[in-house]
C-alpha cells in the first residue's frame, strides 16, 4: 500500500483548471452560469489632507439584486483602501492577496508601504492574467509623498488621477466630479461631493443602488471607514395594518383527538474503553 | 452579465492615440495627445503617454494601455539595472532594441506601437520606431497611433531636415493638434518633451477653442 507522507495541498491563488473543461462544455451547447458581477458605482478623490473613497452597496447577478448591502471598499493596509468593481469574487480575492503581500512587505522593511507599491503589485498581477481576473479597482491611500488615487483596469493598465470613477455608474458619478471637484477641498466638502457622486450612480444607474459607503484616509495616517454613511434607500413604514381580523374564516366543525404518550429513558452503556488522551 | 451594455469590462483599454518624435541637432522633440479611451468612453483626458525610461530616454506609447505600460515598466527596470551594473547611461539604441525584443517575441499577444526617443553621448538625439509587428527602425521623424493616419500628408509636406529646436517643437505641436482635430480617439492637450544632453524640458499645450462652423445665410423662399 502506498503511504502519502506529504500530500500536496492546494496551491494559493486562482485556479484555471476548469477553463478548458468549461469551454468544451460550452461548445457542446451547455449554458454556463454567470459569475456574480457588481454593477457598481465606485469613486475616489484627493482632498486637502488625504483621500476619500466611496462606493454603493448593491451586488447584482444578472437582473437580480444578489445583495442589498455588500462591502465594496476593501482593506489593503492601514494607509490604503481599495474599491472594487467587476466580478465580486475577483475583487475580493485580488485585494486580500495583495493585502497580505503588503503586510509582509511592511514587516520586512519596517516602513509605511508606498501606495505606488500596491499599484505595481495589482497591475502586475492583473496583467499576468490578461484581463481574465475581472477586477476594476480604485486604489486610494497616503504615504510619505502625500495622498494618491490610482485607477486600475482589469487588463492591468493604471492611471493616477486627482478624481476618478469606475463601474457601470461611473458616467453618472464622473459628471458630478467634472462639475464640482476642485483642488484643495476640505474634508467636509469632499465627503459631500463623494456622497453626491455615489448617489448619482445609485439613482441613475440600474446596476448600482442601496447605500453609500465612504472611507476617509488622512495625511496624518488616521482612517475612518464609514460603513453605511448614508442610507439612500430607506424602506417606507407601513401606515395601516392589513391583517385579517380574527374570526374572518368561519369555523365549520371542530374535532379533538387525544394522544397517549409514553416515554422511557435508557442509560447509555459506559463500559467501553475510555478515550485516549495522551 | 452586463447591465447597461457599456463595454468597460470587455473592451481593452486603449490609447487611441497620436504620438510623434523628431530628431534635431543636439536632441529630440517628442509629443503626444492625452486621451485614453475604452470603446466610446474617454477613460482619461489627462493621460501622460510620454514615459520616462531613463534620465534621457523616453518612449511614446500607443495601442493597448496595459500592454505598453507593462513593457515600458520592464524596460525601465532593465535599463536601470544595466546602468547600475555598467555605471554609464544606456544608449537609446539599447533601449529601443529591448523594446523591439519584447514587441517581436510577444507580437501575437501584444497590441503596442512604441516610439523610443532620447539622447546619448555616442549618437546624440535619436528616434526609433517599433511598430505593431515588432520591427525596429531609426527615423529622423516619425508619427504613430490612430491619429497619425490623418497627418502623414502634413508631415510629408512640412518636415524639413535640420530644423532648429524651437521649429521642431512648433512642428510637433501643429502636427499633433491637427491629428487631434481629425481623429476622434485622440484629444485633450498636447504634451511635449524636449530631450537634450542637459536633460528634459516638458510642456503642455491646450488645443485652441474650435472655431464656430461657418454657416452661410440661408436664402429662404417665401411664398407670397
Amino acid at each position: 500500500m502506498k503511504i502519502d507522507i506529504a500530500t500536496e495541498g492546494p496551491s494559493n491563488g486562482f485556479n484555471f483548471d476548469n477553463c478548458a473543461r468549461n469551454a468544451m462544455l460550452q461548445k457542446n451547447g451547455f449554458v454556463c452560469p454567470t459569475a456574480v458581477k457588481t454593477g457598481t458605482t465606485i469613486v475616489g478623490i484627493v482632498f486637502n489632507d488625504g483621500v476619500i473613497l466611496g462606493a454603493d452597496t448593491r451586488a447584482t447577478e444578472g437582473p437580480i439584486v444578489a445583495s442589498k448591502n455588500c462591502e465594496k471598499i476593501h482593506y489593503l493596509a492601514k494607509n490604503m483602501y481599495c474599491c472594487g468593481a467587476g466580478t465580486a469574487a475577483d475583487t475580493e480575492m485580488t485585494t486580500s492577496m495583495i493585502s497580505s503581500q503588503l503586510e509582509l512587505h511592511r514587516l520586512n522593511t519596517g516602513r509605511v508601504v508606498p501606495v505606488e507599491t500596491a499599484n505595481t503589485l495589482l497591475k502586475q498581477m492583473l496583467f499576468r492574467y490578461q484581463g481574465y481576473i475581472g477586477a476594476a479597482l480604485i486604489l486610494g491611500g497616503v504615504d510619505s509623498t502625500g495622498p494618491h488615487v490610482y485607477t486600475i483596469h482589469p487588463h492591468g493598465s493604471t492611471q493616477i488621477s486627482p478624481y476618478t470613477t469606475m463601474g457601470s455608474g461611473s458616467l453618472a458619478a464622473m459628471s458630478v466630479f467634472e462639475a464640482r471637484w476642485k483642488e484643495g477641498m476640505s474634508e467636509e466638502d469632499g465627503k459631500k461631493l463623494v456622497r453626491d457622486a455615489i448617489a448619482a450612480g445609485i439613482f441613475n444607474d440600474l446596476g448600482s443602488g442601496s447605500n453609500v459607503d465612504l472611507c476617509v484616509i488622512r495625511k496624518n495616517y488616521t482612517t475612518e471607514y464609514l460603513r453605511g454613511y448614508e442610507y439612500a434607500n430607506l424602506k417606507g413604514v407601513r401606515e395601516l395594518s392589513y391583517d385579517f381580523p380574527k374570526g374572518t374564516t368561519a369555523v365549520l366543525k371542530t374535532n379533538v383527538k387525544r394522544f397517549e404518550i409514553t416515554e422511557t429513558i435508557r442509560p447509555i452503556d459506559s463500559g467501553s474503553v475510555p478515550m485516549e488522551t495522551a | 452579465m452586463e447591465m447597461s451594455g457599456n463595454d468597460w469590462m470587455t473592451a481593452k483599454h486603449s490609447t487611441g492615440t497620436t504620438i510623434m518624435a523628431v530628431e534635431f541637432d543636439g536632441g529630440v522633440v517628442i509629443g503626444a495627445d492625452s486621451r485614453t479611451s475604452t470603446g466610446s468612453y474617454i477613460a482619461s483626458r489627462l493621460t501622460d503617454k510620454l514615459y520616462q525610461v531613463t534620465d534621457k530616454i523616453y518612449c511614446c506609447r500607443s495601442g493597448s494601455a496595459a500592454d505598453t505600460q507593462a513593457i515600458a515598466d520592464i524596460v525601465r527596470y532593465s535599463m536601470n539595472y544595466h546602468e547600475n551594473q555598467t555605471g554609464c547611461e544606456p544608449l537609446v539604441a539599447e533601449a529601443a532594441s529591448e523594446f523591439r525584443n519584447y514587441c517581436y517575441n510577444y507580437r501575437s499577444s501584444l497590441m503596442a506601437g512604441i516610439i523610443v526617443a532620447g539622447w546619448d553621448k555616442e549618437n546624440g538625439g535619436q528616434v526609433y520606431s517599433v511598430p505593431l509587428g515588432g520591427m525596429l527602425i531609426r527615423q529622423n521623424c516619425t508619427i504613430g497611433g490612430s491619429g497619425s493616419a490623418y497627418v502623414y500628408g502634413f508631415v510629408k509636406e512640412f518636415y524639413r531636415e535640420r530644423m532648429a529646436k524651437d521649429e521642431c517643437v512648433e512642428f510637433v505641436k501643429k502636427t499633433v493638434l491637427h491629428a487631434m482635430y481629425h481623429d476622434g480617439s485622440s484629444g485633450g492637450v498636447v504634451r511635449i518633451a524636449v530631450i537634450t544632453k542637459d536633460g528634459v524640458e516638458r510642456n503642455v499645450y491646450f488645443a485652441p477653442p474650435e472655431p464656430l462652423p461657418n454657416v452661410s445665410p440661408v436664402v429662404r423662399m417665401v411664398s407670397a
